[in-house]
Parts: C-alpha cells; sequence; structure tokens
C-alpha cells in the first residue's frame, strides 16, 4: 500500500471504484461542506475536494478535505498549480499528510482569467506532471524537491486528471503516459459525454499499456437542463457535448430535464465501465451533490465495498 | 524587439499637469519600429498635448527629440541641453530608456508616455506578438523553436492542458495554443518523441526571481 487510502484499497483489490466530487463554498460556512459531505455519504469511496475551480476564490480544498476526515469521509484532495509556488505546494501537502488527507490529485489548474480575480498574478511555477514527480519523490524518496532530505514523508495516494476531448487528440495518450511515468497512482478524465471519442482514446491508453499502470476512472457528470448541455457544448474549454445529448435533454423538456439528465449519466456510466481498462467512475454534481445518492444506486453500485 | 504602445492621453495630461515646458523624448529603435515612439509619434503626441492644454487655457511648450536609442548614455547625451531648459521629460521609449535618462540625468522629471509590454516582433502590418519571455534559461530546443514560456498561457513545459481545442487557447479563441505549434512542429521535425521527456521543475533564478539580473562579461570589460 502506498498510502493505505480506501480508494487505493478498492482499486488494488480490483473493485469497480467510485468517486464523486464536492465543491467548497464561496464562503466561510462550514455547514454548507458538512451537507454535502453528509449526502455523499456511503455512496462515494472517496471523495474530490476541488482547489478553487475555474479560479474563483472558495474554501481551501486542504481545510476541507480535513472537515470531511473528521466526518470519517475520504477526501481525496485536489492540488493545483496556479497558486502556488513550489514552496507553497510541498508545505500544503505536509499540512494536508498530517490532517490525515491520504489522496492527491495534482492538477495544472484553470486559467485566472475565467474567475472571480482575472487581475490576478498567476505561479504556475510549476505543471501539473511536474507536481506529480514532486509528490511522488516527497513520497517515495522522502526528499524535497530540491533534494533535500524529508523526515517524515506525505504519503499520498497520488492522481491527475486527463482530458480526452482537448487537442491535440493524437497527444492526450501520450501525456498520460507522460504522467504515469511521473509517477500517478489513478487518473480522473473529463467528463464523458462522447463516449466513442473516449473509447477511441482508451484505445490509445491500452496500446501504450497504461491501463495496466494505472487506475483509470471516467468523468461523468448529470445535465440539469437543456441549456446546461448547450453552455458546455459552446462555452466550457475542454468539454465535448455531442448534438444527440443536447437533443435528448431538449426532448425531455423542462419539466422531466433533471430525470433524463441522471438517465443520461447512468447510460453513459454503464458505457464506460464496459470499456477495457477502465476502473471505475468519478461523478462531478456539480453543484447538484446531492443527486449522487440516486445516480450511484441506478447504477448499481450500492452497497459500497 | 521591445514592444510598447502609448499610454492613454488623459493618463499623460495629468502626469504632466503641473509642468509649463516639457521635452518628449522618442526613440530611433524600438520604439520606432512599434510605432509607440518614433518621429510620427512624438510629434503627434506634442500636438495633441499643445491642442489639450490650449483647451484648458494652460499653453504648454514643448521639445521633441528622437535619440537613435533611448536604451544607451551615448544617444541619451544628446538630449542634455534640452532636458536643462525643460521642467520635465516625458519619454516615449520602453521602460529601460526611461531609467536610462533618470540616471544619467537625476535631477530631470521623467514621465514615461508609453507602456512597455513585451519582447516580440511585428506579425503583420499593424500587429505585434510575444515570443519571448527572457527567462534566462531558454528551451527553444527542445520545444521546435516555440516558446511555451510565453506563448502557452500556463507556461506548461509538458505538453498541452485540457483547454485547448482546435489549436486555440482556452482564454481567447485568437490565441494560438503553443503546445498544439510545438506539436505540429516536432511532428513536420520527425521529432515527437522530444514530447516523451519530463522537462524537470524550471529554473526560474535566472528569470522571475525577483532580483534584477545582469550580465558581466569579464572578457570584454574595459
Amino acid at each position: 500500500m502506498k498510502s493505505g487510502s480506501n480508494l487505493e484499497k478498492i482499486l488494488s483489490a480490483g473493485n469497480f471504484a467510485v468517486t464523486a466530487e464536492l465543491g467548497p463554498p464561496k464562503s466561510a460556512d462550514a455547514e454548507v461542506v458538512y451537507k454535502k459531505a453528509d449526502s455523499l455519504k456511503g455512496c462515494a469511496d472517496a471523495v474530490n475536494i476541488t482547489d478553487c475551480q475555474t479560479a474563483i476564490v472558495r474554501m481551501s480544498s486542504i481545510a476541507v478535505g480535513s472537515m470531511l476526515v473528521s466526518r470519517g469521509i475520504e477526501p481525496i484532495v485536489q492540488m493545483t498549480c496556479r497558486d502556488r509556488n513550489r514552496i507553497a505546494i510541498q508545505s500544503d501537502i505536509l499540512g494536508a499528510s498530517a490532517l490525515g488527507v491520504k489522496n492527491l490529485l495534482c492538477l495544472t489548474g484553470d486559467h485566472q482569467k475565467f474567475g472571480n480575480h482575472p487581475q490576478s498574478k498567476n505561479v504556475f511555477d510549476l505543471d501539473s506532471i511536474q507536481l506529480i514527480k514532486m509528490v511522488k519523490d516527497m513520497r517515495d524518496e522522502k526528499k524535497f524537491q530540491c533534494g533535500e532530505e524529508l523526515k517524515v514523508e506525505p504519503r499520498f495516494f497520488i492522481g491527475a486528471a486527463e482530458n480526452p476531448f482537448s487537442d491535440p487528440f493524437e497527444f492526450r495518450a501520450l501525456r498520460l503516459a507522460k504522467k504515469v511515468d511521473a509517477g500517478i497512482d489513478f487518473v480522473q478524465t473529463q467528463i464523458v459525454y462522447n463516449v466513442e471519442k473516449f473509447s477511441k482514446w482508451m484505445e490509445m491508453v491500452r496500446e501504450l499499456g497504461l491501463h495496466e499502470k494505472v487506475f483509470i476512472l471516467a468523468g461523468v457528470a448529470p445535465l440539469k437542463s437543456a441549456g446546461m448541455a448547450k453552455y458546455m457544448k459552446n462555452n466550457v474549454p475542454g468539454m465535448d457535448v455531442p448534438d444527440k445529448i443536447v437533443e435528448r435533454m431538449t426532448a425531455a423538456g423542462k419539466e422531466k430535464a433533471k430525470e433524463e439528465g441522471v438517465n443520461i449519466c447512468v447510460d453513459i456510466i454503464n458505457q464506460v465501465k464496459e470499456i477495457k481498462g477502465v476502473a471505475g467512475v468519478h461523478i462531478m454534481a456539480i453543484e447538484w451533490e446531492e443527486i449522487v445518492p440516486e445516480i450511484v444506486a441506478k447504477a448499481g453500485f450500492l452497497p459500497r465495498p | 524587439m521591445i514592444v510598447g504602445e502609448r499610454k492613454p492621453i488623459q493618463e499623460i495630461l495629468n502626469m504632466i499637469a503641473e509642468h509649463n515646458k516639457i521635452l518628449i523624448a522618442g526613440c530611433g529603435t524600438c520604439a520606432a519600429i512599434c510605432m509607440a515612439g518614433g518621429d510620427k509619434e512624438v510629434s503627434i503626441l506634442a500636438s495633441t498635448i499643445k491642442m489639450a492644454r490650449n483647451k484648458e487655457g494652460k499653453p504648454i511648450e514643448i521639445l521633441e527629440h528622437i535619440p537613435l536609442r533611448q536604451c544607451e548614455w551615448e544617444f541619451v547625451d544628446e538630449l542634455k541641453d534640452k532636458i536643462e531648459s525643460c521642467d520635465a521629460v516625458l519619454s516615449m521609449a520602453c521602460g529601460i530608456g526611461v531609467q536610462t535618462i533618470v540616471e544619467r540625468f537625476p535631477k530631470a522629471i521623467v514621465y514615461p508616455a508609453v507602456n512597455t509590454t513585451f519582447l516580440g516582433l511585428p506579425e503583420e502590418q499593424g500587429v505585434w506578438s510575444e515570443r519571448c519571455g527572457a527567462c534566462g534559461n531558454c528551451v527553444l530546443d527542445k520545444t521546435g523553436g516555440i516558446c511555451p514560456i510565453v506563448r502557452c498561457s500556463k507556461s506548461l513545459l509538458n505538453g498541452p492542458c485540457g483547454g485547448s481545442k482546435d489549436g486555440k487557447c482556452e482564454i481567447d479563441p485568437e490565441v494560438d495554443c503553443a503546445w498544439q505549434l510545438i506539436y505540429d512542429r516536432l511532428k513536420t521535425l520527425g521529432k515527437l518523441d522530444n514530447l516523451a521527456e519530463i522537462l524537470p521543475p524550471k529554473d526560474w533564478s535566472t528569470g522571475r526571481d525577483g532580483g534584477p539580473r545582469k550580465i558581466i562579461r569579464e572578457d570584454m570589460k574595459l
């Protein structure tokens, strides 16, 4: 065991994993966190805590991770390179580990242009691949990035994200290979709506043998409305929403949109879980965390191991 | 070349509001080429300021001079008499030019009329584009001659982020994705294998480390 996390245990035992996402509040309100956390309890093996996603200031992912630990829910703390240099990241990593966090997802981070402080100075001292290598060296070599010895190492199950839908497409599997080389243990993908393209990417991933070196969790998300599907299709960088999904949401009408969103999500889960090399799903119900138990139940994933 | 653009006229007028006689110093090199501070721009700015001040009922006397390079002592020395006869200098060079005058003429009040923007090239008439971040530790050998430090919005060294779509950067559909350019070029060169190498964290001590940089060539010193 590299970290002893629940997620690591489930994946290592060959079980199909289910992770979910929890977005921290844009406030100091702990109750929001506990409410969302409690709705995810028992239906996800571990819960991602986003790190100021889309560059909007939110409660610290490490603080929220620690709150989840105290609630008996396992967090996957997301760590981006956007806001911290290597000194701050390593400091935060030590702190997160000491607070009982056992899963760390290493990300470059969204550009600040999209957030609520577009005038801010970004950092990007490291990229996500360099971050992965740094975390692995801290864990396995007991070394800081500078090479200095680290007495008590942080023990993380190291994760990354990968987007099979952005360009250059031919490079996306190779990019995952770089992340595997750098030291990841698991990867969560961008939200899959285009299963066909995802399958092609998985084919490339299998050709490189990456599915045998790393656990791949396919990202899924329930749509709430036809408008949301259109918005994601047209305005969210790196998203690929096929017309047939938009049409399905439109055909459902306003009243049944949410129900259809859940059905589509479950359909996609059923399709991706049949793809060779997919070890689990990551459910990103953006500001709709309470729907996750229903999705997990409908997908036949309950009770969790 | 160093690329800049003139500040908004109101900002310039506010800077020089208290002065009655100024020198507008242009620069015959980069600022002239990027059409921010050459002959024409100095002349236009002088006329604009005079008109604005006349309208306010506070006429101003303006001298004009365009040294070949405002970033070198020997060229700014030719400004001496004009600077001494004026209340202030409005520099239309890059920030280096402003500071060269300040250092050479410690008593002079010098204002920047140009925002120094980046190191780049004129892509086409009227379009300038950034090419170099002056990081002091060039990686162009590894990236097919395309700089990921300034041309990738996140300065990534190991490939594109998840926002690259149709060859464009997620921050702006007008911005080329540097990693798409790098990928395409390395593919053309038959060197895609370059991309498999994990580039380590960059040594920023030669660049954005927060201290002013200096090059000393003992072999060239007199």
